[in-house]
């Protein structure tokens, strides 16, 4: 693997990016709009440590469901997916792409987390946990997602499949970030390590056979 | 891929063996076990003769269709991918007949069909990772990338399930009984059940093995 070569795809990306802006444009759009939904449910109904953990998360799960899928399918759309398989090697496309699709989510989470909080007046206990349990479920789904989108591209009906596709890979890494920030929310420290111990595993083992994978997934 | 042949699937002897056998299981279940203790409908506890070798070879038929993927990307071969493919079909239709026996047992024992009990999510989560894993191999046209990609997936979707199992308990008590003192009948309906189980799935593999390899044979 190139790690220069992971830099350049992820500089790649983010140029193309910031010049269209059209995945981060359409992502922030539903993620605001759905914290917003959410928040104005909760609002009126009330809700605790749990219930709050579970919708941010469901917000941000379904915002990396809009955007993370197109990593590899606008590769594809645009023909370009040759070239890049010509040009950098298959592990290194992995980690521009994981490196550039967590970036993204991280954007998101930097609009969305702080109007979640503010919109549903949910207290945080412990705030480094907080902002620790939020990057490493980031860094979790983005593995999954990045992995899965590569395989969901080269498939005749991309946009439906990924959500499908992804879900059972992404549902551990959910489920922990769940727990992990609800102790987070409600001041449990020895619940909070125990999830950023298991969200580190998940992590490592996901990336650790993304990259093993990658190769088989990516070349013709 | 060799010639499709016209050798028995299964030996007569065995094909005869297993039908007395499960009709024996069937009428053992019904009339020799006697009803359970300790359950809240003592004759509705049978079902657990059907439903519990059910649950072990959807797991077992996951576990041969992922170690046929790993054969399928390290030996790059077609006839992996077809043997991966059909035990996965088994072990969808095995994980189907364990959660519709598992929900009418439910339904008796703990009042509703579905409890989100630990266990039951774990073979929810396996029906979801069947039918993303079909989903995925109907929507890629190339027989070579299928293969590879659904390998992929498949190996990707085994690593992360030790993940549900840490997490779910954590989410969600289970309402399964840890231990269960079953009558000497019920372990003898049980081995029996097994047994039959068994050979049923390896006869029904080796039938969708050669159903695949014909209809492979025949596209060519």
């Amino acid at each position: 693997m190139s790690l220069r070569g992971a830099v350049a795809v992820l500089v790649k990306d983010a140029r193309c990016e910031l010049r269209s802006k059209q995945a981060i444009s359409a992502v922030l759009l539903f993620a605001v709009t759905s914290t917003i939904a959410v928040s104005f449910t909760l609002g009126m109904i009330g809700s605790d440590a749990a219930v709050a953990s579970t919708l941010l998360w469901v917000v941000i799960y379904f915002s990396a469901m809009a955007g993370l899928g197109r990593s590899f399918a606008h590769e594809e759309e645009t023909y370009t997916a040759g070239l890049l398989r010509l040009a950098v090697p298959a592990e290194s496309v992995y980690v521009g792409k994981l490196a550039f699709n967590f970036l993204t989510l991280a954007a998101v989470e930097v609009v969305t987390v702080p109007l979640f909080v503010l919109l549903t007046d949910c207290r945080v206990a412990r705030v480094g946990a907080f902002i620790g349990m939020l990057l490493l479920g980031s860094a979790a789904l983005s593995a999954g997602a990045t992995a899965a989108a590569a395989m969901v591209s080269r498939a005749a009906s991309k946009g439906a499949l990924f959500a499908g596709v992804s879900f059972p890979l992404l549902a551990p890494a959910l489920g922990i970030a769940i727990a992990g920030t609800n102790a987070a929310l409600a001041s449990s420290p020895a619940g909070c390590a125990a999830d950023m111990r298991l969200l580190v595993y998940y992590c490592g083992v996901v990336i650790t056979a993304s990259l093993m994978l990658f190769r088989c997934i990516w070349e013709e | 891929m060799g010639r499709v042949g016209t050798r028995a699937i299964l030996p007569i002897w065995l094909q005869v063996f297993v039908g007395v056998e499960m009709t024996a299981v069937i009428v053992a279940a019904f009339l020799y076990v006697p009803p359970a203790d300790g359950f809240a409908s003592p004759e509705c506890a049978r079902i657990m003769i059907f439903h519990v070798p059910c649950a072990i070879i959807a797991v077992v038929a996951y576990i041969v269709s992922t170690v046929y993927a790993v054969l399928c990307l390290t030996r790059d071969e077609m006839a992996s991918d077809v043997k991966s493919a059909a035990s996965a079909s088994l072990g969808f239709l095995f994980t189907a007949l364990a959660t519709v026996t598992g929900m009418i047992f439910a339904r008796v024992e703990w009042g509703t069909a579905w409890n989100w009990d630990p266990r039951e999510t774990s073979i929810l989560m396996l029906v979801i990772i069947y039918a993303a894993y079909f989903a995925l191999r109907g929507a890629i046209p190339n027989a070579a990338n299928r293969a590879r990609i659904s390998a992929a997936y498949n190996i990707l979707a085994c690593l992360v399930m030790p993940f549900v199992m840490f997490v779910l308990p954590r989410i969600s008590p289970g309402l399964h009984p840890s231990e269960v003192s079953l009558s000497p009948e019920y372990r003898e309906a049980l081995v029996g059940a097994m047994l039959g189980y068994v050979i049923i799935y390896v006869w029904m593999l080796r039938l969708a093995v050669r159903v695949r390899e014909a209809s492979l044979a025949r596209r060519r």
